[in-house]
């Protein structure tokens, strides 16, 4: 199958404007007629959802959490990224577009990009418009903060909690309408599979997590807000039950999975304490802003940071990239911790840890205004650690926060299956093989506030998909699969937890797949999955019945697909010959151990197709570059 | 260290709850309580147990999914912190915890430690949002908000929707949760136009729901993960009087029925 992104002609400041034009309208006394069905209620979803019941369709929202302000969008702390240029620090939509494309390691379409950088103009003006309470100037206009990856000011925050008044905001404006009838939730509900019926995407299939009850949900459009899929390392800043079912579900049904390789590590987290430890806790990118990255010179330095004298230690950051410094993307940042680590000087119990000083910042400008700036944060480390670090450098590691990765989505956010839209962290399509900081939340606002609710729009006025119900066979028979995997996972007898199967591959993909790989790594991994699934289905025992509330269920059948998402993660990075952004092949790297890019022969979005039985199939779409011509990315 | 837990186990809201006692030795003071409970759960499954239902999602402190009351305290011993962010080091070595669901007539139980919240989606649903749809929002810097004003709203917008003030509350009243949306939006320019609206119909959707009145007890503040402090109630009861004195919420078309005769006073 030929992969058509479906860009608009002409250039690039007109691909968007000329793209709304050309899109088929419904009139407003028809779009009542239109049953749209939204999967998640994140940033993505929420607003997407709003959005088209405000235009008048009826929309349906099907989420696993018992409220749609639940979502992991809300654990998001920095900022946003904005291109309204208040700081006059030289910031544009063509500055805010290049610095994405660059910070993608030039593996984005341009297109998408620069529509990202134009919306994001509307989407701050809209989130003040609905009550977010974005941190202000003393004259009252809004305050803006530095992010990685970038030399001017645009990110826009509300204390550390950025993404939950974000979030919030599309929530109210969601429940709303439902307050209006045009939006209808289904809370504990979670999505099994997706229903495609002659061609076209037409409904899902899930199951009641409180009555354990299948229920079908039919529509005319289906748009997947469901997140990304970093869980399949187990350990990650994602939330407990963020996880890849409805895109993976989607993928087995013919949705192409892109890029599946591209994940990223944000450097900043709290490292690991022990064995028992449930997730990881990212500490806010904003941090860098005022604190500084260290350890010791000498490898082995047992003294506390506080003995340790300015001659002996190393700000590495600095030091490898005097340009940007403590404020190099999130890839790079990532790697020159594990690098420095790996040479032995890593601090805390582990020796997988580096240090965050924040001592310059405080004597520079005071406790206080650390305290206004990043108190949350601070508090939020001392409950975790039982450490202050207004006295003690923080100590961080990089961990699995955000994948790149996901279903492969044309300039419409529309997936290879007629009539599924695919909307924020779930689609691949903005971030290229490196996301910037404060950019997803941009990106899930601008699909769902400005692109999607268009999108889906004139996808109905141009299908006018004929009606549907839930008798017909495809329902039947999704119905029918869910039911007998179900099963098939109840009726295991062994004795095994679902989650140690899920920990025990989070450990190979985040040795073998993490922050570096390598053939022999990524081969034995390849190895060791299906043999691994094979043992899950045989000794996992889950206790109760399918007919009520069951944990144990609701993550077998998310470690199930774990197993054979892992499995093309790996296969993606097999392939991928080169490294760009988060993925890093020790193969190809510059002598002094940057990424080397490939573009002669990988300059493409690697689709992967879902085969039964036999091997994924690879599809290709290159990437042109126009605007930003590739080059050798620099942060030195 | 060692921990012995007292776990509120009922199956359904149709048969009988009873604590029942599970003692570890696997416990540690880096661990949180929710990852204690992890342990516990596993070990139960392995024996082909039914592992203790309880929410949590974020583990982060921010999403507000998690939330039990913890020897009697929603939220467990610590000021500003929600249930995932308890490490067991706030505990002594040997010491018995007693785990039980938020009550309040307004959130029915569903199994164990998770209860039913959607009453309070139900109270932002009845009002608690700025009426402006995609599209409508005028250039951001138009509006000038103070910065004492933006950091006020901001300190009621934190609320994580735990349900922890109602658990607390001896009336099980909502005030706190009500209050912190009022004043959230209250405080910005944004939300003047509904702001009588706003607070009529919250306060009216959290009373039809069950939650009880407020006696400032001041028992949710302490309980809040979030410290959001009682002003808002202040806040949401000066909104509220405000609107219900100007008369709001009775405003609609006059209809004259075609016909009807002139009538003299």
């Amino acid at each position: 199958m030929h992969l058509d992104g479906k860009i608009p002609g002409g250039p690039l400041p007109q691909k968007w404007e000329r793209r709304k034009f050309e899109y088929a309208l419904v009139s407003p006394a028809n779009r009542r007629k239109y049953r749209v069905l939204v999967v998640g209620t994140g940033l993505a979803g929420a607003s997407c959802a709003a959005t088209l019941g405000e235009l008048g369709y009826r929309v349906e929202c099907v989420i696993f959490h018992d409220s749609p302000r639940r979502a992991h969008s809300i654990a998001a702390q920095g900022g946003i990224n904005a291109a309204k240029n208040y700081q006059n620090d030289g910031d544009s939509v063509q500055r805010l577009f290049q610095d994405t494309i660059k910070g993608g390691d030039y593996r984005a379409r341009e297109g998408n990009v620069y529509r990202l950088a134009e919306v994001s103009l509307r989407i701050i003006d809209q989130c003040v418009a609905q009550g977010v309470p974005f941190a202000r100037e003393y004259g009252g206009k809004l305050a803006n903060r530095s992010f990685g990856g970038a030399q001017v000011s645009r990110t826009f925050y509300a204390r550390g909690q950025t993404g939950q008044q974000l979030l919030l905001g599309a929530y109210q404006a969601l429940l709303r309408q439902v307050q209006a009838g045009t939006v209808r939730i289904s809370p504990r509900t979670e999505m099994l599979d997706l229903v495609v019926a002659n061609g076209k995407a037409r409904g899902i299939v899930a199951r009641d997590l409180v009555t354990g009850e299948l229920r079908t949900f039919v529509a005319d459009a289906v748009v997947l807000a469901t997140g990304g899929y970093g869980n399949a390392y187990f350990l990650s800043t994602y939330a407990r039950n963020s996880n890849a079912t409805a895109i993976w579900r989607a993928h087995r049904r013919g949705a192409y999975f892109a890029n599946p390789c591209f994940t990223q590590i944000h450097p900043t987290c709290i490292p690991v304490s022990g064995e028992h430890q449930s997730k990881l806790t990212l500490m806010s990118e904003s941090l860098r802003n005022d604190g500084r990255i260290w350890v010791p010179l000498r490898a082995g330095d047992e003294r506390s940071p506080e003995q340790i004298p300015e001659a002996e230690r190393d700000y590495y950051l600095e030091r490898r990239y005097p340009s940007y410094g403590n404020l190099s993307p999130r890839d790079v940042a990532s790697r020159a911790a594990k690098a420095v680590c790996d040479e032995g000087r890593g601090v805390g119990p582990s020796g997988l840890g580096v240090y965050l000083d924040f001592s310059d910042a405080i004597r520079r400008l005071g406790a206080n205004v650390i305290a206004e700036r990043y108190g949350n944060l601070f508090d939020m480390y001392a409950e975790i650690t039982g450490e202050d670090p207004y006295r003690t450098p923080m100590r961080i590691y990089p961990a699995i926060h955000y994948t790149m990765g996901g279903l492969w989505v044309d300039y419409d956010l529309m997936s290879t299956i007629d009539g599924l839209f695919v909307t924020g962290e779930a689609n691949f399509s903005d971030h290229g093989a490196n996301r910037l900081g404060a950019s997803a939340l941009m990106q899930g606002l601008a699909d769902g506030y400005f692109i999607a609710p268009l999108a889906v729009g004139s996808y109905l006025a141009r299908a006018k998909p004929p009606a549907v119900d839930a008798t017909h066979p495809a329902f039947e028979a999704a119905r029918k699969d869910t039911a007998a995997r179900i099963e098939r996972l109840l009726s295991a007898r062994g004795k095994r937890t679902a989650a140690s199967f899920h920990r025990e591959l989070g450990k190979l993909l985040w040795d073998e797949c993490g922050m570096s790989r390598n053939r022999e790594g990524l081969e034995r991994a390849l190895a060791r999955i299906p043999e691994m699934r094979e043992r899950f289905y045989r000794e996992i025992l889950i206790p109760g019945h399918g007919e009520s509330l069951n944990r144990e269920l609701e993550t077998a059948g998310r470690v199930a697909d774990y197993f054979e998402l892992a499995e093309l993660i790996c296969r993606d990075a097999l392939h991928r010959e080169e490294s760009c952004g988060g993925h890093f092949r020790e193969e190809h790297q510059t002598p002094d151990g940057e990424a080397l890019r490939d573009d002669e022969h990988f300059a493409y979005v690697a689709a992967w197709e879902w085969r039964e039985g036999e091997p994924p199939a690879l599809h290709k779409e290159p990437l042109v570059f126009e605007a930003a011509p590739p080059m050798q990315r620099s942060y030195k | 260290m060692r921990i012995a837990l007292e776990v509120w186990r009922q199956r359904s809201p149709e048969e009988p709850g009873r604590f029942v006692r599970y003692e570890t030795t696997e416990a540690s003071p880096d661990m949180s309580l929710l990852e204690l409970l992890d342990v516990i759960n596993e070990g139960l499954v392995s024996e082909g147990e039914e592992p203790i239902a309880f929410d949590s999602d974020c583990r982060e402190g921010i999403c507000g999914t998690c939330g039990f009351m913890v020897n009697g305290l929603a939220h467990g011993p610590l000021q500003g912190a929600a249930t995932c962010q308890v490490y067991l080091r706030s505990f002594r070595d040997g010491e018995t915890l007693f785990l039980e669901p938020f009550r309040a007539h307004a959130f029915p139980l569903i199994k164990d430690l998770v209860i039913n919240r959607s009453a309070l989606d139900r109270i932002i649903t009845a009002g608690g949002y700025v009426s402006v749809n995609t599209g409508n929002a005028p250039e951001a810097n138009t509006s000038t908000i103070p910065k004492d004003l933006a950091e006020q709203a901001m300190d009621a917008a934190a609320c994580i929707a735990c349900g922890a003030c109602i658990a607390a509350c001896p009336n099980a009243s909502a005030a706190l949760f009500t209050g912190a949306k009022i004043t959230h939006l209250g405080k910005l320019p944004e939300g003047q136009p509904e702001r009588g609206r706003r607070a009529l119909r919250m306060v009216r959707a959290a009373a039809a729901e069950g939650f009880g009145h407020c006696t400032f007890a001041g028992e949710c503040e302490t309980a809040c993960p979030k410290s959001i402090p009682l002003q808002v109630i202040t806040q949401m009861n000066h909104d509220y009087l405000a609107a219900r004195l100007r008369g709001e919420g009775r405003a609609t078309a006059r209809h004259i029925e075609p016909g009807t005769p002139k009538k003299r006073r």
